[in-house]
């Protein structure tokens, strides 16, 4: 079947790829990061004894756990064809709130920034989808806003607030199952959630059709605003519960955290194979490019004498060459 | 946007409320804060006062000129702090063989990322956004590694004069940033470069079609970016005595591009205003020296410009420039 196809789209569009080609290139595009991740952990381990253990795979896992999460809200963010660059605020916001509320038990550390993470997300929401401003500005806004608003909390950066060791919340930052700490589990169940809520669900359908076009979208009779309100609140929620586990984790509410946050996490969306121009993406592709960025980190931690500043020029050159890719395989496919 | 069919009367006078709003609100905010702050501001109008708001502002008005330029083409550079690291990580490097050198290095390494920027979106076609992306977390990453990721002091007195001399009375700082100011003023307002440089952010296909050399244009305004964020970053450096490739222009892009929007020059491009923008810098900086002399902290500044940021985009959109 697919050589005749071939055959036919030959004589009728000669100037169009062969079909095999295209799906070539469909793959590269969403399972790019993956294979790349698999080459990687593979000369990983062969090269480094100190790589494949239990111990440094399950380091990477908690560390990415939480970049993963704020991710995991910016995937659906930009496959609307928006942009959050609030969610580094927003962490650190999620972090110092829940260390603060925790002198009201561990309930009220999880809640509380929950709620005022998500209402944060939910008044950009409102501010992109009914007043319709940018989202670059709405966000760029926020990331300023929610910093303010973390430093006036903590008497500008001075204060530090501590979760005690025995609060439940540190329990759940810290405790670990086999090796892997609570928050990898979490973040798993919450990745499986969001690819079932993105594939399988009508506000995911909703998501992709506001992504490809939203005029189209709207005449279709698709909620755009709500569905865009939805997602900018989803995302300022992950950022939120993202800072308050990884409080729990370090046992207090770092100020300084999440400074360009934002970017590494658009970073790692952009590299799982989400275009910013909305419409197409996946969560899986995600996973992928949050583990990617964990794993080389990882690796260049393991070469030792290079200094950590090589991981940025990595990061950086990995991500251009990314968007090349990507940028001509998107111009192939629209070619056809 | 896709409101503005059927406008009755009344939200036509708000319409053009919000439009004039847009074009000289940054000013009125400006004389308002200033009138302010001679009332209640103690040696406000200090020659001294003056003088550091002004060297203060300086390098953040010149990475604004470029910033203002890259924005009229509907593009972004969010590598601008990561340059001025860069700079400041390659001028000790050539600090031996003199300044000239040495200034020459800092400024070529902001042109080398401009190039990278500007081939990315020009002739890949990558999104503005993501393109300057790859060089923000990979720029400082250079410099670190080109300075070792130390902090190095510098002792060269005419480099050092380049950020504490005076001419006439005023920071040489200051006067690189008015030049600097009429130089791309001029450009934009004067030249064919300028004038393509606006079509293009109105229209690119138009552009295309009509002939216009899109990529060319849109190469140099990202060199321009570069350039102008390295002369900041090299008059940064020369102002810190010292080369701190590690924080120097942290959140600089973010500064920058409040500056090009609170000044009225809109997100979709098609617009520069080159004062806009210098008057936007200056009013973010009036702002926070107006609430830090006052002792109200830092985190009310930042969600008072948070505030002014949102405002300046309501009153673009409610304008009908979109």
């Amino acid at each position: 079947m697919t050589e005749s196809m071939t055959a036919t789209a030959a004589v009728t569009e000669p100037a169009a790829g062969p079909t095999g080609r295209e799906r070539a290139f469909g793959l590269i595009q969403r399972h790019g990061a993956a294979a790349v991740l698999v080459l990687l952990v593979a000369i990983g381990s062969f090269a480094f004894d100190r790589f494949p253990t239990g111990a440094n795979l399950g380091n990477i896992a908690i560390t990415s756990s939480f970049l993963a999460m704020v991710a995991l809200g910016m995937t659906f963010v930009i496959i609307t064809g928006g942009i959050d660059l609030s969610v580094g605020s927003v962490f650190a916001l999620g972090g110092v709130l829940a260390a603060y509320a925790v002198r009201w038990g561990s309930l009220a550390a999880l809640l509380l920034p929950l709620v005022v993470c998500g209402a944060f997300g939910l008044v950009q929401g409102l501010l992109i989808a009914r007043v319709r401003l940018a989202p670059f500005i709405v966000t760029l806004a926020g990331l300023l806003g929610a910093r303010g608003l973390l430093l006036s909390i903590s008497g500008e950066g001075s204060t530090t607030y501590l979760i005690p060791h025995g609060a439940l919340i540190a329990r759940v930052g810290q405790g670990s199952v086999f090796g892997i700490g609570y928050p990898v589990y979490l973040t798993l169940a919450l990745f499986v959630a969001g690819a079932v809520l993105l594939q399988r669900t009508r506000f995911g359908q909703c998501v992709y059709a506001i992504g490809g076009s939203e005029d189209a979208a709207e005449l279709m009779g698709v909620p755009v605003t709500r569905t865009k309100v939805a997602v900018y609140v989803m995302s300022g929620l992950l950022a939120g519960l993202a800072g308050t586990l990884n409080a729990a984790r370090l046992s207090s509410g770092v100020t300084i955290l999440g400074t360009g946050m934002e970017l590494d996490v658009i970073a790692a969306v952009v590299i799982g194979g989400t275009l910013l121009t909305g419409g197409a993406g996946s969560v899986s592709g995600t996973v992928a490019g949050v583990l990617l960025l964990g794993v080389i980190q990882n690796l260049i931690n393991q070469i030792g004498d290079l200094s950590s500043s090589y991981q940025q020029v990595v990061s950086g050159a990995f991500l251009a060459a990314v968007v090349v890719v990507q940028t001509y395989l998107s111009r192939v496919q629209r070619l056809r | 946007m896709t409101d503005t069919a059927a406008v009755p009367v009344s939200r036509l006078d708000r319409g053009r409320l919000l439009a004039w709003l847009q074009d000289y609100g940054v000013y009125a905010a400006i004389a308002a804060l200033v009138l302010v702050n001679i009332a209640i501001t103690p040696r406000f109008l200090s020659l001294e006062n003056l003088r550091t708001q002004l060297v203060q502002v300086a390098p953040v008005v010149i990475v604004s000129l470029g910033m203002a330029l890259v924005i009229g083409t509907e593009g972004v550079d969010l590598s601008v702090g990561s340059v001025m690291a860069l700079t400041a990580a390659l001028i000790p490097l050539y600090l031996g063989y003199g300044v000239v050198p040495a200034v020459v290095a800092g400024l070529l390494g902001g042109v080398a990322v401009g190039l990278v920027n500007g081939s990315l979106v020009a002739f890949v076609g990558v999104q503005p956004i993501v393109a300057t992306l790859a060089l923000f977390v990979g720029g400082r990453g250079i410099a670190l590694v080109v300075a070792g990721g130390q902090l190095k002091d510098i002792h060269d007195q005419t480099l050092l004069d380049l950020g504490s001399s005076s001419m006439l009375g005023v920071p040489l700082p200051v006067v690189v940033a008015v030049v600097l100011t009429v130089v791309v003023m001029a450009v934009v307002r004067r030249t064919t470069f300028g004038r393509r440089l606006v079509a293009i952010g109105g229209n690119r296909t138009a552009s295309e079609l009509s002939g216009l050399p899109v990529r060319r244009v849109l190469l140099l305004v990202y060199v321009m970016s570069g350039l102008l964020a390295a002369v900041a970053g090299t008059l940064a450096t020369a102002r810190l005595q010292a080369s701190d490739p590690s924080s120097l222009g942290l959140l600089m892009e973010l500064s920058a591009i409040t500056a090009v929007v609170v000044g009225g020059t809109p997100l979709t491009g098609g617009r520069v205003r080159v004062l806009g923008t210098v008057a936007g810098a200056l009013l973010i900086q009036l702002v926070r020296a107006t609430l830090i002399k006052h002792d109200l902290a830092d985190s009310v500044a930042q969600m008072v410009q948070a505030v002014i940021i949102l405002a300046a985009v309501y009153a673009a959109r409610g304008a009908g420039r979109r």
